[in-house]
């Protein structure tokens, strides 16, 4: 067996702030990841197309523009809804604690805000992937 | 998922995905998907992506494929990155530039890490052709990274090649490795509005006329500028040009034969040594080998023919 885990790093929506996203990616590709990274304004359709082709583990959303309530729980619809029962969908960027229990009732495992470790975010994956 | 196989043949695309992950992985799954599928494999006509990065092989592929689109084509795009020999991750960063065809219901993009395959492709890359190809698309692309050893392997992989090159590169082309120019069926200077396009595509005609040897396919010299989409229309005729050449004087037949026989082998050899590495690593045996050596006991010539004459036992 070569398992690897895979992850789809991707920024839906309009923020054109793309550091976090990349700072993230980099760092799971030193934790042995392979990171799918697609870049800026991607819509939940075109994440969720991806995260299947792919076959992504997890799917990681960075959004610092505030479209968070709207967004992601939209790309957890369509990555269920293509079949992906198992994959873990999280989330970071700048996103207020009160908004965080909302996303994880719509089905955002996890959200990372500002100022985490990157290792924490590397652990949480590595401890709750399928 | 259930019948993996199955559901790939009825035009399934998770199924694919999935199947492609088998390969990948290496699951215990990954054999009989591929037995399944070989009877419906041979039909997808296998174009290979090679050069330095920075190239531009990305958004030229992209370029490519939506003009195989307009001609009314299926598209299949493996994308390969380099994986870190130091963490074994990577970054796939290839579908950024081919964002719009994520939604095309006729292109499947998945993207691979080369994952320590010293040539970069491997028998997974193969075998993730063959599960395109049998999934029925008519055109599948294998864009790879080209430093070093690795642009020799994808003329196993593909029966066109190109090699993708961009101006600015002066005095360096002599410093390319001698495989790059030996492999290109079409040489691509992309960014062609740079600086040195003339110039590299004169180097270019140089050294492929101290090839000597008559060959009867001069590989053509195209120019193009990916991101204006300017002379894609020109590669994709080339394509077809090369194919048809190849078809027409029995090439296509020697190159698939000569494929075939490289993945057997390919595959033999990454049976063979997974096995003898489960054999010795999983059990530890191998950290009292490495003790043994590094003391001089023994060498590891000796242990590996001991190692061996106990497995063929």
């Amino acid at each position: 067996m070569d398992k690897r885990i895979k992850v789809l790093v991707a920024k839906p929506g309009l923020d054109g702030h793309d550091r976090g996203a990349k700072v993230v990616a980099r760092a799971l590709r030193d934790a042995g990841f392979e990171v799918v990274y697609t870049g800026l304004r991607q819509t939940p359709e075109q994440i969720a197309e991806a995260a299947m082709q792919e076959d992504v583990d997890v799917v990681a959303m960075s959004l610092l523009s505030g479209a968070h309530p709207h967004l992601f729980p939209k790309v957890v619809e369509l990555v269920r809804g293509k079949g992906m029962k198992d994959a873990l969908i999280i989330g970071g960027g700048v996103i207020p604690e009160t908004d965080i229990p909302a996303l994880k009732e719509a089905g955002v495992a996890e959200v990372f805000t500002p100022g985490t470790p990157t290792t924490k975010v590397v652990d949480y994956i590595k401890a709750n992937v399928k | 998922m259930e019948n993996i196989a199955e559901e790939v043949l009825k035009g399934n695309r998770f199924a694919l995905s999935k199947a492609i992950t088998a390969i990948e992985n290496e699951y215990d799954n990954a054999t009989e998907i591929m037995q399944k599928l070989y009877p419906h494999t041979g039909h997808a006509y296998v174009l290979g992506v090679t050069g330095p990065p920075g190239a531009g092989k990305s958004t030229l592929t992209d370029k490519l494929a939506k003009e195989y689109r307009k001609r009314g084509k299926t598209v299949g795009i493996i994308a390969i990155d380099p994986t870190s020999p130091f963490s074994g991750g990577a970054i796939l960063g290839d579908r950024i530039r081919m964002n719009e065809l994520t939604l095309d219901p006729g292109v499947f993009i998945r993207s691979m890490g080369t994952r320590g395959s010293l040539g970069g492709l491997s028998h997974k890359t193969a075998d993730a052709v063959k599960a395109m190809d049998a999934f029925g698309v008519d055109v599948i692309f294998v864009e790879t990274v080209g430093v070093g050893q690795s642009e020799v392997d994808i003329v196993k992989a593909a029966d066109t090649t190109m090699v993708v090159l961009i101006p600015g590169m002066g005095d360096d082309i002599q410093a390319i490795k001698a495989g790059i120019l030996e492999i290109g069926d079409i040489f691509t200077i992309n960014k062609a509005d740079h600086d040195g396009a003339d110039k590299l595509a004169t180097e270019l005609n140089m050294m492929l006329d101290l090839d000597g040897e008559t060959k009867d396919w001069r590989p053509p010299i195209l120019k193009a500028i990916a991101n204006q989409n300017i002379g894609i229309k020109e590669v994709v005729d080339t394509f077809h040009k090369h194919h048809d050449h190849i078809e027409g004087n029995g090439q296509l037949t020697v190159r698939r034969t000569e494929r075939a026989k490289n993945e057997m082998l390919d595959l033999l050899d990454a049976r063979i040594g997974a096995y003898v590495r489960h054999n010795i690593v999983d059990n530890g045996k191998l950290d009292e080998y490495v003790q043994d050596i590094k003391a001089r006991k023994t060498d590891p010539y000796t242990v590996v023919n001991s190692v061996l004459q106990d497995m063929l036992k």
